[in-house]
């Protein structure tokens, strides 16, 4: 289903795109390549080096997604999305996966039509102010000037957790994270909130990060996720299950160091057998080789190897796992069976 | 006897310097700086102002790093040179990013390594070859244009040019652009051809509706033939690959040169007496301006998606390019026609007494007056529509200040802003000075006032 039309002169720059003809995962495999829609730039999650080679949490789903589909986790082109064209390019077909720190919201899961997949990182809202404020809770916060990006959940989180708590605040709008970063470090506010990876990869950049602390209470629930189009679920059941795989890999010992080793041939658990294709033919089941799941955790590792390389506490953002440790640790991270 | 004389002067005095109080830079002072209690004043306040902007700005930009690997990095550098107190620029993120701000993603060796950021074994040309041969081929295109003392020859190079730098930039079949180009060609004699036969009207109709044709219909099978034929190509580069200076010069380049004669149509149409073409042009011109930029481009980039054939989709750049052109055309259109207002009535009826029929009157006499007097608010025009190139950011294209969010996004380099920001603005500047000094040459150059 490939057509080329001419309009105009420079027309001949028209692109040919399939959309949505057959299936997803069929369409994948025919063009070669997965179409993931990531971020501008957000620090830890997705951004691309001097190379323009991207990398990040959010990525590296993407990837692991290309490698279960095609074997190559190198087969992805990003589309960078902005807050306000990254619900559109996903309808419309630009990109058929979008892994761009998405909350997992109502609205968005039956309005927009999308299904979210699952959750990669549980994020919250938070605040952090400078330690010469005095504050230890956000209770203190009362008459407190905020800076608060625009247009946001965040924006509505604020005033509900304000007005539940009956403390009054003054509001700094701001228009992106950089501009908030500013105004706070300037002291055109008081206090700075967002979600709290975001306020641990801020304060990282910090000069002095020792003089900002942020304030435990967690205003929010934010679940971060890949999501794709409603209407083709064997592609959410691909989507899903690779980001199960690495969930479930984690909590098996499956490593990318010893994947290849593990994969060879069948072990004394079933369990790791049969996500590593060993046993049970579950990859046929999804329309992938059995493989599958071997050949995400080799391209990218476990998602504990994921988090610590690009978010964990031995990167400049240093966040630790939290509610982002498994459910064995006592997390959220947890993954149905594979049997 | 003759008289005796005392004394007489000989030869000629050297000339002196005047006194200081009358020349030199202690009188330029005085007239310029110190002329009234008032002036001196100003001047003092001014002096200490600027002292207080400079002392901060300078040792900021001066006290920097420029090799580091991080922020943090930058940080420890400038302290260990400066003393603990300094703080200073990092110039190290534009000294690791500059080409990835000039070109995007842009691969400076197509087809080779680690997806074209690696030299290919055996690949001999430098890093770039193809958007730099398309830079300085694009100055060569624009200098006849911009400078009448060249040979005019060199027009027909700046004709094919749209084109071949089209194909060196995306690559791809040869014959894509040629048989795009054909279409001109078919134009061109569909107007000499159906003029001579039917008259002019139908071969204005006709130099519309078969280049038209042409492209929807044949120019794809044409191309795909020929380029079974006889294949010669470049290796394509997606449009998602173009970004910083490199994109916000093709938009805004293309933009500009493109939108001009639009214009000019419009705002003929607009004068028109005929009721159909003025009411198009001015509904046209009316609607354009009356709607912000960001606006055309969320539907360039978000909308047109939804309206398209499921299995049609367009280049984002170009439908960029597409929104931005029409944009600047409209404002064109009307900076043109202010010309065309001021023009004295005189000169209209001067050419109509010459027996000029319309065109050769608007070509030969109206429009290069009315041109001439418009210079300033083309080029503010342009300007404009070159800052405006930045506004794609908004709908996630990598402009350079799409690209500085990136650069923020890479941990090493998270919180800084002034000197990504700082440098970006620095190029611009550089370009929308140099436009500006151009029509300034211009207009001193087409000045016929005594």
């Amino acid at each position: 289903m490939k057509k080329t039309t001419f309009l105009g002169t420079v027309a001949a720059a028209a692109m040919v795109a399939g959309v949505a003809g057959a299936g997803t995962l069929d369409d994948i495999k025919a063009k070669g390549f997965l179409q993931c829609g990531v971020s501008t730039g957000l620090v830890g999650f997705a951004a691309a080096d001097a190379n323009g080679n991207w990398g990040g949490f959010d990525v590296a789903v993407c990837r692991a997604v290309a490698a279960a589909v095609l074997g190559d986790a190198q087969a992805v082109k990003f589309t960078p999305t902005t807050g306000k064209t990254r619900f559109t390019a996903l309808a419309s077909g630009e990109v058929d996966m979008l892994a761009r720190n998405t909350t997992w919201t109502f609205t968005r899961d039956v309005d927009l039509k999308f299904t979210f997949v699952g959750v990669n990182y549980y994020d919250g809202q938070g605040f952090m102010a400078p330690k010469s404020l005095g504050v230890t809770s956000a209770k203190d916060l009362d008459g407190a000037t905020i800076c608060i990006q625009t247009g946001t959940t965040t924006e509505l989180n604020l005033a509900d957790y304000f007005r539940s708590n009956n403390i009054s605040y003054e509001p700094v709008p701001v228009e992106t994270n950089s501009e908030a970063q500013q105004q706070y470090l300037s002291g055109a506010c008081d206090v700075l909130t967002t979600d709290a990876s975001g306020l641990a990869a801020t304060r990282a950049t910090f000069e002095k990060p020792g003089d900002h602390v942020v304030l435990p209470e967690i205003i929010s629930k934010e679940p971060l996720g890949p999501l794709v189009r409603h209407g083709d679920d064997n592609w959410a059941d691909v989507v899903r299950w690779t980001l199960n795989a690495l969930i479930a890999a984690e909590e098996l010992g499956v490593t990318s160091a010893n994947v290849s080793e593990m994969g060879m041939k069948a072990g004394n658990n079933p369990e790791i057998n049969r996500l590593l294709g060993t046993e049970g033919g579950l990859g046929e089941k999804l329309g992938l080789s059995n493989d599958w799941a071997k050949n995400a955790i080799a391209a990218v590792g476990n998602y504990g190897e994921i988090f610590e390389k690009n978010i964990g506490e031995n990167t400049p953002i240093g966040l630790s796992r939290g509610l982002n440790a498994q459910w064995t640790n006592g997390g959220l991270i947890y993954t149905p069976p594979f049997r | 006897m003759t008289k005796k004389v005392s004394y007489v002067r000989t030869e000629m005095l050297p000339e002196q310097t005047p006194p200081l109080t009358a020349a030199g830079p202690i009188a330029w002072m005085k007239t310029n700086l110190f002329s009234s209690i008032s002036n001196s004043i100003l001047t003092v306040a001014a002096i200490i102002a600027l002292y207080f902007i400079l002392s901060g700005l300078l040792p900021w930009i001066f006290h920097s790093s420029w090799a580091a690997g991080s922020l943090n990095e930058c940080r420890d550098v400038i302290k260990e040179a400066y003393g603990p107190d300094a703080s200073g620029a990092c110039w190290a993120v534009i000294r690791e990013r500059y080409l990835q701000l000039a070109y995007g993603f842009y691969p400076p060796f197509p087809g080779g390594e680690m997806n074209g950021f690696a030299p290919m074994e055996g690949a001999s040309l430098p890093g770039y070859f193809r958007p730099n041969l398309t830079f300085i081929l694009m100055l060569v295109a624009l200098s006849p244009i911009l400078f009448s003392a060249l040979p005019r020859k060199m027009l027909w190079f700046s004709a094919i040019y749209p084109f071949l730098g089209f194909w060196l930039l995306w690559g791809g079949s040869v014959w894509v652009p040629v048989m795009a180009f054909m279409g001109f060609v078919l134009a061109g004699l569909a107007f000499q051809i159906i003029g001579k036969m039917f008259g002019s009207l139908f071969g204005v109709i006709a130099a519309f509706v078969v280049p038209v044709l042409w492209w929807i219909a044949l120019s794809g099978y044409a191309a795909d033939m020929m380029q079974s034929i006889v294949p010669v190509g470049l290796l394509p580069i997606e449009s998602s690959q173009f970004g910083g200076f490199m994109l916000s010069i093709i938009i805004g380049i293309t933009g500009i040169v493109v939108s001009l004669p639009i214009g000019v149509v419009l705002a003929l149409g607009r004068q028109s007496d005929m009721v159909i073409v003025k009411a198009l042009c001015v509904g046209f011109i009316e609607f354009i301006r009356g709607v912000p930029l960001i606006t055309l481009l969320f539907v360039a980039s978000v909308l047109l998606q939804y309206f398209l054939p499921a299995d049609v989709t367009f280049d984002k750049i170009l439908r960029v390019v597409i929104m931005v052109t029409i944009f600047a055309a409209a404002y064109m259109a009307e900076v043109i026609r202010g010309g065309l207002a001021a023009l004295p009535i005189g000169q209209y009826e001067a050419a109509d007494s010459l027996g000029l029929d319309y065109w050769k009157a608007t070509r030969l006499i109206t429009m290069p007056q009315a041109l001439k007097i418009s210079i300033p608010g083309i080029v503010s025009t342009f300007i404009g529509l070159f800052k405006d190139t930045t506004l794609v950011s908004v709908i996630a294209l990598m402009d350079p200040i799409g690209l500085t969010n990136n650069i923020r996004g890479d941990a090493n380099w998270n919180g800084i802003v002034w000197e990504l920001f700082g440098f970006v603005g620095f190029v611009f500047f550089v370009f929308c000075f140099s436009m500006s000094r151009y029509s300034m040459y211009l207009e001193r150059k087409l000045k016929t006032g005594h």
